[in-house]
């Protein structure tokens, strides 16, 4: 074979090959990421799914006595998980609407150029870059009933000792405080990046006509930050549903009895006690009302927005 | 209503964006604020606003002194470059807005804004929301806005300059149109030059925060003050000759050509740098004996209605609107004659007019 024979078919090969890496190339590169959502959030979906099915499931022998509801039958009459229910959708109803109004209101006030206003922007953003252990500890003591800081400031003005922590309704309305407490950074971050995007000169046009400033707020600046607020009420509506580690940072765990349940402390302690296919059934109860929550406020926003 | 800037000026720092401007907009009038962009034009419009406050001087609106009042108590009707509509009302909640803010009856609201909507033809867009019109539509939405309080003063910051070409040209005339119907007295702010001369009764030229001259259209394309007002105005921009006067003959800088100087000029210093300022209008191809100067064909253009053709006057060129009937063509030499109007005399390195 001549010298340019040789050349030729050693260029072909390289050629080839190249044309076989460029459509692979992609593929190695998404690969690590497609296996670890595969591992560790497709396949558990399914797999949580299916299991939510099995009767009588046995995790380690990986057996069960058929496929059926009965685990649903079972959690959905469980005083814990009704108990549970009812918890996580009194937290859900206040924290959500109580963190972004509050948020609309101090995003709004964060959002002006004052000097000093950096103090006041770290201060908030702060609750986002402690460990919610650290902070639910310091939140026990605010909590504490006799030596609390909570109860002290209340007293000034007449009220009574509450029993913050260790009393079931109070106890629910702490982890809603420091619910709303933990939540509001994230939100306002958000309901900030929606106002810098409201253009200054619709706020001109309106003061130029007279326009108070309670009036451009509820008529200008709440209308134009809809869709940050639908985004806003969708996350937390998700986040708030699943709360958790609140639990533990607060009260070690579901409160004074198990008056505390939450949905996600119930799926927790039924997996602890070995009842996957109990604490499947609770997941996906949830996962379906978290579904039909979104879903209702997407038709809600989408009604709503301009 | 009269409205009297009095010796207005801002500055921001060191920055001065307007010194000493004093202008009176008579009543019922359309006046532009003209000029390049940076001139100061748009403070001055937010001086009259109220939304700038003016580090000195004042503005009196029919004789009573408004400096210190907010825009909210001026009257005005103010209509944005970008019409700044709210997205979220329909067109007829944009337009009744400034009524609801003065808390009209619904009723009363409803129909103000229906007329208004009516007269800037968009009656039939009552329901639709801003991102639904066209540039146009928003244009006359924004100015139904600025006008259903029936302020005393309507101000127009740039509004035609986010329209295309011929969008422009419709608006600039529906804006005349309404101005002339409503008789409110308007300012215009504009960079265009074009624009400015076609709508308004009177123009005020700025530069760099500085009135240059402030007139009617006419009077300031035939007589402008200094060197700035007769470049500014006019397409193509006015011819530029630029040489020394000896006795009364123009030489050309690099002595290309010399000729007696076709204007009268008393009291320009011999030798002293001057510009020939000759608008493309004002050079026809003389006849027998009356050539001020000759002239070398370069290039003819046909522009639709006009030709243009490009003439070398010694080395320096100038372009000329020439009867092209008499056989004109690249490389000959024209004799040139001057019309008496747009021909004008400026210092150099001031601007300044000799006449």
């Amino acid at each position: 074979m001549s010298k340019d024979a040789l050349r030729y078919r050693r260029e072909k090969a390289l050629e080839r090959r190249s044309r076989v890496w460029s459509a692979l190339e992609p593929v190695a590169y998404l690969l690590p990421f497609m296996v670890s959502i595969i591992v560790f959030t497709v396949y558990p979906f399914f797999n949580v799914v299916f299991m939510s099915f099995r009767e009588g499931f046995d995790l380690l022998t990986n057996t069960d006595n058929g496929i059926g509801l009965g685990n649903y039958a079972f959690v959905l009459s469980n005083r814990d998980f009704i108990n549970a229910l009812t918890n996580t959708g009194i937290y859900v109803a206040v924290v959500v609407p109580v963190s972004a109004a509050l948020a609309i209101v101090l995003a709004n006030l964060l959002n002006r150029k004052v000097r000093g206003m950096a103090i006041f922007q770290t201060a908030y953003f702060l609750p986002m870059v402690t460990s919610a252990m650290a902070v639910g500890l310091a939140w026990r003591y605010i909590f504490l009933r006799d030596f609390g800081v909570l109860n002290q400031v209340l007293g000034w003005f007449g009220v009574d000792k509450i029993n913050w922590l260790q009393r079931y309704p109070w106890s629910l309305y702490a982890l809603i405080i420091f619910g709303i407490w933990s939540n509001l950074p994230f939100t306002i971050i958000l309901i900030l990046s929606g106002l810098q995007n409201i253009d200054e000169t619709y706020y001109t046009a309106a003061r130029v006509d007279g326009a108070r400033s309670t009036r451009i707020f509820f008529r200008i600046t709440v209308p134009l930050l809809a869709p940050t607020i639908g985004l806003v009420l969708t996350i937390n509506t998700i986040s708030a549903s699943k709360v958790f580690s609140e639990l533990f940072a607060l009260f070690n765990g579901p409160g004074i009895g198990g008056s505390l349940f939450t949905v996600v402390y119930y799926i927790y302690e039924q997996f602890a006690k070995q009842k996957h296919a109990w604490a499947a059934a609770a997941a996906m109860i949830l996962f379906v009302l978290i579904f039909i929550a979104t879903m209702v406020q997407q038709y809600i926003q989408r009604k709503w927005t301009y | 209503m009269l409205v009297e800037m009095r010796s207005l000026t801002k500055h921001f720092g060191i920055t001065q964006a307007v010194n000493d401007f004093t202008v009176t907009l008579p009543d019922g009038e359309l006046v532009s604020l003209l000029g390049p962009s940076g001139c100061g034009k748009s403070t001055v419009l937010n001086m009259l606003a109220g939304i700038l406050k003016p580090t000195s001087g004042q503005v009196l609106f029919d004789g009573e002194d408004v400096t210190g009042l907010p825009p909210e108590r001026r009257g005005i009707g103010l209509v944005f470059q970008n019409y700044a509509l709210y997205p979220h009302m329909t067109v007829l909640n944009n337009i009744s807005f400034p009524l609801e803010i003065q808390k009209v009856p619904r009723a009363e609201r409803m129909a103000r804004a229906k007329a208004m909507a009516d007269m800037v033809h968009v009656g039939n867009l009552l329901n639709r929301r801003p991102r639904e019109l066209s540039g146009g539509q928003q244009q006359r939405v924004a100015i139904a806005r600025a006008l259903v309080k029936n302020p005393q003063l309507l101000l127009l910051d740039e509004p035609l300059s986010n329209l295309d070409a011929r969008l422009r040209l419709e608006m600039r005339e529906e804006i005349r149109r309404i101005q002339q119907k409503t008789q409110v007295t308007t300012v215009f702010v504009t960079h265009d030059q074009e624009e400015a001369m076609s709508i308004s009764d009177h123009i005020a030229l700025m530069k760099d925060g500085y009135l240059q001259q402030y007139d009617t259209p006419q009077e300031l394309y035939n007589d402008p003050d200094n060197q700035f007002v007769a470049d500014f105005l006019g397409s193509p921009p006015i011819n530029h000759l630029t040489g020394t006067l000896l006795g009364s003959v123009f030489t050309l800088t690099d002595n290309s050509a010399s000729f007696p100087l076709p204007l009268p000029a008393e009291g320009v210093p011999e030798g002293k740098e001057l510009i020939l300022a000759i608008r493309a209008e004002s050079a026809e191809a003389a006849g027998q004996g009356e050539a001020h100067f000759t002239a070398q064909v370069k290039q003819v253009y046909t522009m639709g209605k006009e030709e243009l053709a490009y003439l070398m006057v010694g080395t320096q060129e100038m372009r000329a609107y020439i009867d092209l009937d008499q056989g004109i063509t690249p490389g000959i030499t024209l004799p040139i004659r001057l019309k008496p109007r747009g021909v004008f005399l400026f210092d150099q390195v001031t601007g300044v007019r000799y006449q």
